[in-house]
Parts: C-alpha cells; sequence; structure tokens
C-alpha cells in the first residue's frame, strides 16, 4: 500500500464555518505541510482524519484502511503532537511513561527514554513545569517512542526557538529517510516547510487551494513588481493579490500569465508570499 | 564532492544540485560509475525535500550524466557516454570563443593564436 493517507471529499460544517470538499493524498515516504492562514481549517481537517470531530461527508483513508472502521488498529500506527500538551499537568514524565507504555504495544521505553536525553527533558519535572517547547518535545518522544508510521503535528513550531525548529526538521528527515514513514504537519510558520516538505495542502477558508508537490507549487507563481503606471487593468485582473504603495505595486500572478507583461520584474514567491496575497483578493491597501 | 545550497542565490534548489553534481562530473572528481549519494541521505542531509533531490536525479539521468539503477542508486556514466562529450565539447567550444574574440581586440594574427595554442598545449603535456 503506497499511500498512508487519502483524504476524499471530505466535508464539515458547524456554525458559520465550512469545510468543503477536501482532497489529497500523501504518499508512503514523504512529508506534508498542511498549511492555511489561522481559521482556514487546518486543525479542523486534522481532527476529522484523527477521529475527534464526525465528519458530514466523503472518506478518510489511513494506511488503506477507513479512519473510523478501524480507528485502533491505526492509531497504534499513528503518532500525534498537538500545538498544546495533551498530557495532564500534573503528571511526572514517570506517568506520562507508564500511562502511553499502557495504551501502546509497541511502546519502547529506552526509546522513549532515548529522545528524552536527546530532547534534554528533566525527568523528574511535572508536565506542567515544563516550558511549550519542552512540552511539544515530550509528546514528540512518545510519539517515536512507539514506532508509528505516520506522524501528524498541528502546528509543532508555534512554540519552538529556531534552534528546536531545526531540530525538529532534522528529526522528521530522519525519520522518513528509510522511505518506510510519513509526515503530517500543518503550520502556518512556512519558512521551515519550503526546504524540508515534499507535497502542500494549501487550505485556505475551509476550500482546498492547491494539493501537489512543492515545487510545482512554488513554481506556480511570481511576485511582479512595477512602477504604479505600469499595473494595467489587465494585470489587475490577473492578479491574484496585489498590493500598492506610493511609489508602485507587487503582485501575484500565475506564472503561466507571466508572458503577457515582459516589461515587469518578476521574481520566485515564497510560501508565505503566496499565502498572503491569495487572502487579499479584491481588497486594496494603500 | 562539495555540494552547497543557498537560499539567496534565486537558484531553485534542484537546479543548484544538478549544476553542482554536472560541474563535479565534467571535472573528472566525479569518476565513471561512481555513486552519487543516496537520495534520501543526501535529502536528510542538506535538509531539503526527497522530491527535490528526485527531479534533480532524474533531470541529470535525462541529460545522460547518471544512471539510475532500480534499487541499487544513481551513477556517473562514463565521460565518453554521448551527451556528456556533448557539454564538454560545447565548454571547449565557449573556452576557445573567449580565446578568439580576446584574441582580436589584442590583434593577434590566427597564425600567432594558434602558435600561442601549440605553446600551451607543449607546456600541458609537459606536467
Amino acid at each position: 500500500m503506497s499511500n498512508y493517507l487519502e483524504v476524499k471529499d471530505l466535508s464539515k460544517s458547524f456554525g458559520n464555518f465550512h469545510l468543503k470538499n477536501i482532497n489529497f493524498t500523501l504518499p508512503k515516504g514523504y512529508i506534508m505541510g498542511l498549511i492555511g492562514p489561522n481559521g482556514s481549517g487546518k486543525t479542523t481537517t486534522i481532527k476529522l482524519i484523527l477521529n475527534m470531530l464526525k465528519r458530514d461527508e466523503g472518506e478518510i483513508k489511513i494506511f488503506g484502511l477507513d479512519n473510523i472502521g478501524d480507528e485502533q488498529k491505526i492509531k497504534y500506527d499513528l503518532g500525534v503532537v498537538f500545538d498544546s500538551s495533551y498530557f495532564c499537568g500534573e503528571w511526572r514524565i514517570t506517568q506520562v511513561r507508564n500511562t502511553m507504555s499502557d495504551f501502546y504495544p509497541s511502546w519502547d521505553t529506552g526509546r522513549f527514554s532515548e529522545f528524552l536525553r536527546r530532547f534534554r527533558i528533566p525527568q523528574e519535572k511535572k508536565v506542567k513545569e515544563l516550558s511549550r517547547g519542552m512540552q511539544m518535545k515530550l509528546m514528540l518522544a512518545s510519539a517515536f517512542a512507539h514506532r508509528p508510521k505516520l506522524l501528524i503535528l498541528d502546528e509543532p513550531t508555534g512554540g519552538l526557538d529556531p534552534v528546536s525548529r531545526d531540530e525538529l526538521l532534522q528529526l522528521l528527515s530522519e525519520y522518513i529517510e528509510d522511505g518506510e514513514h510519513s509526515v503530517l504537519f500543518s503550520t502556518h510558520v512556512t519558512g521551515d516547510l519550503e526546504r524540508v516538505a515534499d507535497y502542500i495542502t494549501y487550505i485556505n477558508d475551509g476550500q482546498l487551494f492547491f494539493s501537489g508537490g512543492k515545487d510545482e507549487f512554488m513554481d506556480m507563481f511570481r511576485i511582479v513588481k512595477g512602477g504604479t503606471y505600469e499595473l494595467t487593468p489587465l494585470l489587475s485582473e490577473k492578479a491574484l493579490g496585489i498590493r500598492k504603495f506610493s511609489t508602485g505595486f507587487e503582485a501575484l500572478v500565475k506564472t503561466q500569465d507571466l508572458a503577457g507583461f515582459p516589461s515587469l520584474c518578476a521574481e520566485p514567491a515564497s510560501i508565505d508570499e503566496i499565502i498572503v496575497f491569495t487572502n487579499k483578493r479584491g481588497e486594496n491597501d494603500e | 564532492m562539495k555540494l552547497i545550497i543557498s537560499n539567496t542565490s534565486g537558484i531553485p534548489i534542484y537546479e543548484q544540485i544538478k549544476q553542482q553534481i554536472k560541474a563535479a562530473i565534467l571535472s573528472g572528481e566525479l569518476k565513471e560509475e561512481e555513486a552519487l549519494p543516496s537520495l534520501r541521505t543526501l535529502a536528510k542531509e542538506l535538509k531539503i525535500s526527497v522530491l527535490t533531490v528526485t527531479r534533480a536525479y532524474t533531470e541529470l539521468e535525462q541529460e545522460g550524466f547518471v544512471k539510475n539503477v532500480q534499487g541499487r542508486g544513481c551513477f556517473v556514466m562514463g565521460r565518453d557516454s554521448g551527451l556528456v562529450r556533448e557539454q564538454l565539447l560545447l565548454k571547449v567550444e565557449a573556452g576557445l570563443t573567449e580565446a578568439i574574440t580576446a584574441s582580436k581586440i589584442a590583434r593577434l594574427s590566427k597564425e600567432e593564436l594558434h602558435h600561442l595554442l601549440d605553446i600551451l598545449l607543449e607546456a600541458n603535456a609537459d606536467e
């Protein structure tokens, strides 16, 4: 089975938020970044995958199995890290270990201790006494301790300093090196992802904007820049987002439309820029 | 072989990898039949996407610089492989064209230029 995660036509509504027809596939051996601004539906998607929310429509398969029908079987092979600790704050690290080892038949205490050492997590502390970054690392150590095949991380880099972020990316690269493990990783700090992710799924306001190879995603767009007089009606129409200022403008266009504007200065767009500009449609900054 | 990725050059990462591997092959630093680093190891070490390295290796294969052997890895093709030879010829041509341009500015005659090339060839053969 070559796909570790398949999401088909996934929909969920609550109140005035609608997640609509989300489709993506994560093959075995790769890292996928789930990106989008706050409130776009990243965490909802992850909760639906983990069956922590009930989907309205669609299908989710993990390791080729239904995420609800075979939930327990799937979860033995799944490691999960959230943006805030899911352990009881009063627990000491030893209690985390004892509790988690009861749930996972494949739990490896040696491996857990190894990660605690690697992350320099003091063993005698209570969970609530750890910093946010340390709590994230504790979840990661506990996830790695049962040797999951798929790791799902929701905003893991949120509370991390640059050194810890780099460590995390290093770990994820090591984790997938053998081609038998995959990572789904939601974030709005896209800088790190830009290098390490193989696939990007971009959700914007509950809708799927793009899912596919990261290089392909970044090749699809260019930033063009020019003086105010160069902003023609055609360009305004083609642009996915425009930022105007007193001496000129910057706009995001599709690379395929670039040929129409040969005189403008064009450069590759970062993932951040793509997200920012695709959220500005119709707005004009002064 | 040295492989460095620049974040500010504006050149896509797969292209940077390609260029550096090509240069290493053309300079002889990477020898015929030598294996390139495994795709996934290289991705891990450079902390870049596996697909980015895949793209670089695939394009190198299409251009005839390396050969992908299923399950064994990527190997450098011989320098007489047609495409690699073509690239080398292009490099020679470019160098000679530059010399011709410079010799025009210096007002060297055709004979003088030939003579100079002969001297350099001899000097090089002595080394």
